[in-house]
């Protein structure tokens, strides 16, 4: 099939038009996946309200960390007073046993913390690997042979371990969530490291980069006018699940009480203090964990669907039999995947 | 044999200097903080004159790489502590002194590593047999409801946190239906059946989120497989599908699945830290958080290095194992 041309339909007819750009191209095999859509509208939700959560808290007329003592039943060991673990008008989705702080502004406070943690960490794993990719690519045997080295360690290194100890070693004076981002970012560069090297060895070889080097332009200037483009898909891809991945361990430092600190709400945070309480407020337990579930999986299906943006090939070589059908129809813009 | 004995002096070669790597990295950035490492090291109710000693036993009026030099031979040849009264020998693989717990970090590890090893190894036979069996079946069952269903059910386990599955199993399994009591680390020798029971639910939850990882990739890897010329022609000669995907494509998936199964090690033992909270076991991981919660530097510092000999170590024995299922890996 041409690459060059992809139909597109434009007021009910298929009309055959030269290809779109990268990013178009991008959004109409995203467009056509149904589940990634699915999971892209969650995603976008969630965003929303992790952005959105000072402006909820105060129409609901709460906020995270207030504490509320004449709700709590003290007498029966500090479980909410009202029925349903508290939920009303005033309390949306009840309130926390034995301090009474609000469940719903601190799970969507908690919405800040782990997404604004993930993708920022994300962030940092792009930019450590990209440049050490690209440096181990693009540098003599010497530079290669010992970035590559360090890469190796860091990609043997157990991201939960190796942060845990680093929490123990900063002043708890250090923000927690710009810490819980750096460790968690500054550990596991090392596979898009990998990525990028072995991509930028490739494109090294072709004719408009090798171009570019004898015409003795800078390693900076070749990386970002020649290199950059090449390298997008496949670090986007990369970098797709390793946003999921960051969710989770985000919550886990925090389950175990040495990430995100009180007051400062967190869904992983949220989970170690709602286990005994399951019986009288059960929602204090599902709540977080639905949301860390529904986050995780929504992410996961969007970083599938990116892939399959990305590499529709790859992806439809594992589809065999209706495989060729798909993948047709993922690159005509149609949104006929509906088998 | 030239080629494959050539490989395996590359590769231990190749794993000492990881090793040794590591140990530099963990040293260098857990001993060269800013701030009073010896202070730290000793606690917070130290008084100055413990806190004297305990600097003069760590040597920070040396350099950092005497000092570094200093830790290895500890943990190579072994090293004597005086203690103000008396000497305390600390044999070989001295990790040093935990001056909190007041006790030698390496046989505070060695007491816990037999829970922790219990958690991992059964889990990782439950999550081989889970994972891979799913993965089969459903690329067995291929554009039918039941790969749908084990699809659906995959992608739920690699979304859910293992903590969240743990916290669920134990209160629907141990609380609310009593089917087991709970988990309370009993000794393999001690009782070898209570020592299963116990660490049943431990090792399910574990078990259930790395399944999920093996099963997507034995899911591919066989599909990738399956389209491969060679076995076209297997079932062109009449060879019976259920030989086709028993024999042949899970062939395939053997070699991804082992090299799978190394690279996640770090991952579950992640996995079993989280576990082992949860459910109380007694092992390293739980020993972990302890001493992170109270800052015992030798404590983290020794699990760390522990920890981290491990997982290079599985990674070094995937390679192996990856070159003798695969030879193609010796050549290049």
């Amino acid at each position: 099939m041409s690459e060059a041309l992809v139909a597109s339909r434009t007021a009910g007819t298929d009309v055959f038009v030269p290809a779109a750009s990268g990013g178009l191209q991008f959004w109409r095999r995203l467009r056509t996946q149904r589940a990634a859509l699915g999971a892209a509208v969650v995603v976008a939700l969630l965003v929303l309200v992790a952005l959105a959560a000072p402006l909820l808290t105060a129409i609901e007329g709460q906020d995270p960390t207030s504490y509320h003592p004449a709700l709590i039943d003290s007498a029966r060991g500090g479980v909410p007073t009202g029925p349903l673990g508290g939920i009303g008008p005033d309390h949306w989705l009840g309130i926390e046993p034995q301090t009474g702080r609000d469940l719903f502004a601190r799970l969507a406070y908690g919405a800040r913390v782990s997404l604004g943690v993930a993708l920022a960490a994300t962030v940092v794993q792009i930019a450590f690997g990209v440049v050490l990719g690209i440096a181990a690519g693009l540098g003599n045997r010497w530079v290669d042979e010992l970035l590559s080295r360090i890469t190796d360690i860091f990609v043997a290194m157990p991201l939960m371990i190796m942060s845990l100890a680093l929490l123990a070693i900063v002043p708890p004076a250090f923000p927690r969530p710009v810490l819980v981002t750096l460790v968690i970012g500054l550990i596991s560069w090392g596979n898009i490291a990998k990525v990028v090297r072995a991509r930028t060895l490739t494109l090294k070889e072709l004719d408009h980069v090798a171009a570019a080097r004898l015409s003795g332009w800078g390693a900076w200037r070749i990386a970002r006018r020649e290199l950059v483009p090449g390298l997008a898909a496949p670090v986007l891809t990369y970098a797709a699940l390793l946003v999921p991945q960051n969710v989770t361990v985000e919550a886990a430092l925090s389950f175990l009480g040495v990430g995100v600190k009180p007051p400062t709400p967190s869904w992983g945070q949220m989970l170690t203090a709602a286990d005994v309480w399951y019986q009288a407020a059960p929602q204090y337990l599902l709540l977080p964990a639905g949301a860390l579930f529904v986050t995780v999986l929504a992410l996961t299906v969007l970083g599938d669907g990116v892939r399959t943006a990305l590499d529709p090939r790859a992806a439809s070589r594992l589809r065999v039999g209706t495989g060729r059908r798909r993948e047709t129809k993922a690159d005509t813009g149609s949104r006929g995947d509906s088998v | 044999m030239t080629g494959f004995g050539g490989f395996l002096a590359r590769r231990a070669i190749g794993t000492l200097l990881t090793l040794f790597a590591l140990s530099v990295i963990v040293y260098v950035v857990f001993y060269a903080t800013p701030g009073d490492v010896a202070q730290i090291t000793c606690g917070p109710r130290c008084s100055p004159a413990q806190v004297h000693q305990v600097a003069a036993q760590l040597r920070l009026d040396d350099p950092l790489y005497v000092r570094y030099g200093h830790f290895l031979q500890g943990l190579l040849a072994g090293q004597d502590y005086s203690t103000g009264t008396s000497v305390e020998h600390c044999p070989a693989p001295c990790l040093g002194l935990s001056y909190q717990s007041d006790q030698q970090v390496t046989r505070l590890i060695l007491a816990k590593l037999p829970v922790s090893l219990s958690l991992v190894f059964g889990a990782m036979v439950l999550w081989l047999v889970l994972g891979v069996g799913t993965g089969v079946l459903s690329a067995w069952r291929r554009g039918r409801l039941s790969e749908r269903v084990l699809t659906a059910l995959t992608l739920a386990g690699t979304a859910t946190p293992v903590f969240v599955i743990g916290l669920i199993l134990l209160i629907v399994v141990c609380g609310e239906l009593r089917l087991l009591p709970f988990p309370q680390y009993v000794n393999l020798t001690d009782d070898p059946e209570q020592w299963a029971w116990n660490l049943l639910l431990p090792w399910v939850s574990l078990a259930l989120i790395e399944a999920a990882a093996f099963a997507r990739l034995t899911r591919s890897s066989m599909l990738e497989t399956l389209a491969e010329d060679h076995i076209r022609t297997f079932r062109a000669y009449g060879v019976g599908e259920r030989s086709v995907i028993g024999r042949h494509a899970l062939r395939g998936a053997f070699a991804p699945v082992i090299a799978l199964n190394a690279n996640n090690f770090g991952s579950a033992v992640g996995g079993a830290v989280l576990t082992e909270t949860l459910f109380g076991l007694p092992g390293v991981g739980q020993e972990l958080v302890h001493a992170v919660n109270v800052v015992d530097l030798p404590v983290v510092v020794g699990m760390v290095l522990v920890i981290g000999f491990f997982v290079v170590l599985a990674n070094a024995v995937a390679d192996v194992l990856y070159a003798v299922a695969d030879r193609r890996v010796v050549l290049s």
